[in-house]
């Protein structure tokens, strides 16, 4: 009897973790179709990291003699800012879906926000490597080579980069309770934050409270890890680090979008 | 009184202080058509956010299928449709792929979802534009998907929050034409708010709430006979005479004013034919006036249910 009664509870939960999956599934595809069927807003996230290639890349090379060239400095922060803007835009999203649109939809329905929330940084992140791999095709004009070994890296660290991107600012969307008041902080923050991570010019030398905002700006490390990643691939050879925080910083990472995905479900979970 | 589908009692809920539902208590049976019928603001929304477990109630119980909405949520939403107030289709997908969604959501399978789909599409009559964008399609239509979207699980109690707002008088008829039918097809249990009280007619049990406190509550012709009976305003060729030949005959007193007679009778269907049988006078027109629930809002309120003057309603 305790044995038929084990089998049937987990064949229980069993099609209910099929559901919560084929759930999760459903949204993941629902983000897809909206970006396949919005070809506008995937051309111009598109375009904001190939204009920073051309402009900053060709303009500012003169100005800031960087060891191994600007291009080719610039191109983890143009690879990021590729991964950045989709994952932002879908993550953003949700706070006025929450209000307004399908969330609120799902939200009446039987799955758990977890599913939900999966599926829907899952899509934002798919979208997001999506525009990154594309950005990567770029490349070969920053003299970076196209190492196969490299690139498979590369992809694998936007993906998550992505998936932690979407998972955070989902967070942030669901704890800042309005959507203008969220879209306005997201607004005057994002800017600086690019610009304190190293993405566009070396950080040395800064007043001590810029390089403390550098620090504890998230974004540093993201460029950090792709530039280390590039680092031992570029001809002549950028001196390394001796030490390889590489494997720290994914982890990290991983870390940071797995807690923001459970914590965002914890509060959609509270009825208001 | 046996707890129904629904079941309420003194359930209350305020906003950072702000009382927005104070202590409501209903009752709607089984396989009937609920209106809730207020002005904006009165709790409407609130009242169908708790009894779908969207919002934690301040106070009071809720019965949503025979189960607390506090016990358990989840039973609640797998028992229940609700369509939101505001509209929130999913304007880039096509309606099949939307119900598709939905369905997924609910846990049907492939195979179930593709016949519910088709099932739930026809019931509102969106057959044949299954691969149409929700974009294209008109604003009843969109409502329309709604619904279906709310009847994909096969639901005992379906929550419209006013489904017709913001629609113009054709689509509005389309949307209660298809509500009518629903009713024929499937046994179900509809919660709908409203503030047009025509809508309210429609329904066969409704409550008036304002200010989040239900002010009346029954069918919409007992709530009209509480206020009154029938009149009936005749033009005749001589009125005098026919207000002697009524009292002589039928016992009916009337006030006579310069455009013509008013009888006061408790069913005018009833009574009509009695007295054109009766009158030996010519009679020009017979109209008959039905106490109306604006009235009926207006006596329990004190204001009309568009919140307008008093004196802006006929006697
Ligand atoms: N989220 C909220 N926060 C604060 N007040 C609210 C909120 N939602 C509704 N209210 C207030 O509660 C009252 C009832 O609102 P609602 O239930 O939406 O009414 P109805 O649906 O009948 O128009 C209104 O006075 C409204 O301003
Ligand atoms: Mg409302």
């Amino acid at each position: 009897m305790t044995v038929s009664a084990c089998l049937t509870t987990s064949s229980r939960l069993l099609h209910r973790l099929l559901w919560e999956a084929r759930a999760a599934h459903v949204v993941w595809r629902r983000e897809l179709l909206h970006s396949v069927r919005n070809p506008a807003r995937l051309l111009i996230a598109l375009a904001q990291p190939v204009v920073y290639l051309l402009v900053l890349g060709t303009g500012f090379a003169a100005m800031l003699p960087i060891h191994g060239g600007y291009l080719t400095y610039l191109f983890p922060g143009v690879l990021m800012m590729a991964v950045q803007t989709p994952a932002i835009a879908i993550g953003a999203s949700i706070a006025v879906d929450r209000e307004a649109g399908f969330l609120r939809e799902t939200l009446v329905a039987p799955v758990h926000r977890v599913s939900l929330l999966a599926g829907r940084c899952a899509g934002g992140s798919t979208v997001a490597t999506f525009q990154g791999v594309l950005v990567l095709g770029l490349a070969g004009p920053a003299h970076i080579p196209y190492a196969p070994k490299l690139m498979i890296e590369l992809v694998a660290e936007m993906a998550l980069l992505a998936f932690a991107m979407t998972a955070f600012v989902t967070l942030l969307a669901v704890v800042i309770a309005p959507a203008p008041t969220f879209h306005a902080i997201l607004g005057f923050t994002l800017t600086p934050m690019t610009f304190l991570s190293g993405a566009l010019f070396p950080m040395g030398g800064l007043p001590g409270w810029l390089t403390a905002l550098m620090v504890a700006n998230p974004l540093t490390y993201v460029v950090d890890l792709l530039r280390r990643t590039i680092a031992p691939y570029l001809v002549p050879q950028e001196p390394t680090a001796g030490h390889s925080p590489i494997l720290m910083e994914l982890t990290v990472t991983a870390a940071v979008g797995l807690l923001s995905l459970l914590l965002a479900a914890l509060r959609l979970a509270r009825p208001r | 009184m046996r707890p129904g589908t629904i079941h309420t009692r003194s359930l209350r809920k305020s906003y950072q202080g702000m009382r927005a539902v104070c202590g409501i208590s209903l009752n709607v049976e089984a396989g009937e058509m609920f209106g809730f019928l207020g002005p904006n603001g009165a709790g409407k929304s609130t009242t169908i956010s708790m009894l779908c477990t969207l919002l934690r109630p301040s106070g009071g119980r809720a019965l949503v299928a025979g189960i607390d909405v506090r016990d358990d949520p989840k039973e609640v939403r797998r028992r229940i449709g609700l369509v939101f107030q505001e509209p929130t289709v999913d304007t880039d997908l096509t309606v099949r792929e939307y119900l598709a969604f939905h369905a997924t959501l609910y846990g049907l399978g492939k195979h179930d979802a593709r016949r519910r789909v088709a099932e739930a599409a026809d019931l509102v009559g969106l057959t044949g534009l299954g691969d149409s964008l929700v974009r294209t399609l008109s604003d009843s239509m969109r409502r329309l998907l709604e619904i279906a979207r709310g009847l994909l699980h096969e639901p005992g109690v379906l929550f419209l929050d006013e489904p017709t707002v913001g629609l113009n008088p054709q689509a509005r008829a389309e949307i209660w034409e298809h509500l009518r039918e629903l009713r024929h097809r499937r046994a179900i249990t509809v919660f709908l708010t409203t503030h047009y009280l025509e809508e309210a007619e429609y329904c066969d049990h409704i409550a008036m709430v304002d200010r989040g406190r239900v002010v009346a509550d029954d069918s919409p012709a007992a709530l009209k006979r509480l206020i009154g009976t029938d009149r009936i305003h005749l033009r005749t060729g001589d009125d005098q005479a026919a207000a002697a030949t009524l009292s002589d005959y039928l016992g009916l007193a009337s006030a006579w004013g310069p455009d013509g007679l008013y009888v006061q009778v408790t069913d005018a269907a009833t009574a009509i034919p009695w007295v054109c049988t009766v009158l030996r006078v010519p009679v020009h027109s017979i109209e008959v006036r039905r106490p109306s629930l604006d009235e009926v809002f207006l006596r329990y309120t004190g204001r009309t249910l568009d919140g307008a003057a008093r004196s802006g309603v006929s006697p």
